[in-house]
């Protein structure tokens, strides 16, 4: 399993650096991508070209393409299930996790303030496993992800109202070191 | 362990020189009451509070800070005491006191100390106990510590006050665990029991919780969120050892100790949602207990060993479930309300102590389990992680006030309540120690 995850990223990385230079271009044009993921469920790569122009598997693509930038997913009050604004962010996720098997994304569940510390902690896992068990579903390994939470504990809103309660309702996406 | 008392009472009882030691007669006797750092609300008559004398000890000079202060203190936060004045008496440990005097201040109860030089450093410290309506004395008592452990000292001797009058084994010289939030740091902090004398056990620049006392008081297991996400570690306090207690794929969190300090209870993720595990002391033979669909987590023993507390979201609302530890049927156990989390059984397993939501404000409540009868301790708002003191009559939690963390204290008859408010910081996640051993 490691084995084969380290050869598909061996070969993405040659496939990738092979590429490059002639594609480049085309790969870093990011109104590009929010299109292609709306059309992503029908395999149009036929040309042997635009297989290696995956703008996915750029080793640059967590900054190049928008989708990819947006780490946040939000969730309503005691629901964990992923509204529909966050779908495309998650497929444009999956699609970068897919192409590039080496990578790997540390999904991290939030909670709002109100109530038990320990409980809060289980509610964030609650969010980063729905993040998880999506990507799943869309192909993503196991060995790639790992959801854990931070429950209450690291507030990105200090504040005491709906607002900031919102705001941290929240899974974020982390990948390598950072 | 340096602020503890190594005492060796039987060889100071026998050390007959003692009583030809002077007996200072420092002006300090009937020094008036300092004021309280700490506010004590008691409700109702107080009819039942014992009414005791305890002036300043003789000598009290010798030693780096008050003695009969930390005394005064720890008696009034059992609540069962009622100071009184000395007025314009005298008392001078070693001479028989004015039972009538005192008895007309309204003192039932005497305490009278000295404190002289002793050797190697240490103050031979002597202290009497006296039954103010008989006109006896209960207790002499004689002990040598050193001039810094004034604190250490009057916890030693409220205790054995509190002892000899209230027939049960007082808490003043257990400690306590919390959590310190100052700016982006966090502490671990291990205090005497009324939050004063604070060590930091831990620093860190990332978010600690669930500090939870070894049965034998040696080691804390806590979670830390330095490796960005939550790990179980555990701190033998008497070095700097720490042990990984669990690390395993996805979140590591809410650590119990059994009675017997053999293992602990603990929650992970990693077989998909938060479940309840069992697991040994040194991280061997991890067991899965519980088998949900939902969340399981906040796991506690039961003070016999045989039962796991637990909240669970199982039945669509957090609520508390127990199972017994070698597995079995899962029985729920609270019914009122949407919302009832961190269940705490108390140390004679009759009473089950757990934070409930009414109305948008999260309360400590108080369960009777053979009842199930319910009630209401406080009328706070963010009431957290409650804490039984180890004689169980009393209880620590975190709540808020004005917007920062503070640590309370309230008694299971509701009729004293104080807060802990010496430090600057945010101060959460309190959990009582066992006695000190």
């Amino acid at each position: 399993m490691k084995k084969s995850l380290v050869i598909a990223a061996t070969l993405a990385a040659l496939l990738a650096a092979c590429s490059t230079a002639p594609t480049e271009p085309v790969a870093a044009k990011p109104a590009a991508a929010p299109q292609a993921t709306a059309k992503s469920d029908i395999p149009t790569p036929v040309k042997p070209a635009a297989v290696k122009s995956d703008p996915f598997k750029d080793p640059d693509a967590l900054n190049k393409i928008p989708l990819l930038a947006k780490r946040s997913i939000y969730f309503e009050y005691d629901k964990y299930d992923i509204a529909l604004d966050y779908v495309s962010i998650i497929e444009a996720h999956s699609k970068y996790l897919k192409a590039n098997g080496g990578a790997k994304v540390l999904i991290q569940g939030n909670a709002d303030e109100r109530g038990s510390r320990e409980y809060n902690l289980a509610l964030g896992q609650k969010r980063a496993e729905a993040v998880a068990s999506n990507l799943k579903l869309l192909g993503v390994k196991d060995g790639q992800m790992e959801a854990v939470s931070l429950g209450k504990e690291k507030p990105k809103a200090t504040g005491h109202d709906e607002a900031a309660w919102a705001e941290n309702r929240r899974a974020d996406l982390v990948y390598g070191g950072k | 362990m340096g602020n503890r008392i190594t005492e060796d009472l039987q060889n100071m009882m026998n050390s007959r020189k003692l009583f030809a030691a002077l007996i200072w007669l420092a002006g300090m006797l009937c020094l008036p009451l300092a004021n309280a750092q700490l506010t004590v609300e008691i409700f109702g008559s107080g009819a039942n509070r014992i009414p005791i004398a305890t002036p300043n000890f003789s000598g009290e000079a010798l030693m780096q800070g008050s003695v009969g202060e930390v005394v005064r203190k720890d008696l009034e936060l059992s609540g069962l005491f009622k100071q009184i004045e000395s007025g314009s008496l005298l008392g001078v440990e070693g001479v028989t006191p004015d039972y009538n005097g005192w008895k007309g201040q309204g003192a039932d109860a005497l305490l009278l100390g000295s404190i002289n030089p002793g050797q190697g450093g240490l103050v031979d410290v002597r202290f009497r106990l006296y039954d103010v309506v008989r006109g006896t004395e209960l207790f002499l008592l004689k002990v040598s510590v050193r001039p810094d452990q004034n604190r250490a000292l009057g916890h030693h001797i409220a205790n054995k006050v509190y002892e000899q009058l209230i027939g049960q084994p007082g808490i003043f010289a257990t400690r306590i665990a919390y959590v310190e939030k100052r700016g982006s740091r966090y502490q671990l902090l291990i205090s005497d029991f009324d939050g004063e004398n604070a060590v930091p056990a831990l620093i860190s620049e990332e978010p600690i919780m669930s500090p939870a006392w070894s049965p034998d008081g040696k080691h804390l297991a806590y979670v830390s969120f330095d490796k960005k996400k939550p790990i179980i570690y555990v701190r033998a306090l008497d070095s700097i050892r720490t042990v990984v207690l669990a690390n395993y794929k996805g979140s590591n969190s809410a650590p119990a100790w059994s009675p017997d300090g053999r293992r602990l209870a603990i929650t992970l993720t990693k077989d998909g949602l938060s479940q309840i595990y069992l697991v040994n002391a040194d991280g061997s033979g991890l067991r899965r207990l519980t088998n949900s669909n939902g969340i399981d987590t906040e796991p506690r023993f039961s003070p016999d060993g045989s039962q796991i507390y637990f909240t669970s979201d199982r039945g669509g609302s957090p609520q508390i479930y127990r199972v017994p530890v070698e597995g079995g049927a899962v029985q729920r156990v609270t019914f009122t309300g949407a919302y009832n989390v961190s269940p705490r059984v108390s140390p004679d397993g009759k009473t089950l102590i757990y934070i409930a939501r009414n109305d948008g404000r999260f309360q400590i409540t108080m369960q009777d389990l053979a009842s199930q009868q319910t009630q209401v301790l406080t009328d706070s708002a963010k009431d957290e992680s409650p804490s039984f003191a180890p004689d169980g009559r009393t209880l620590l939690y975190a709540t808020e006030v004005g917007g920062r963390g503070v640590l309370s204290v309230v008694s299971t008859d509701g009729r004293t309540r104080y807060r802990l408010n010496n430090r600057a910081g945010d101060v959460r996640e309190p959990a009582w120690g066992p006695f000190e051993k």
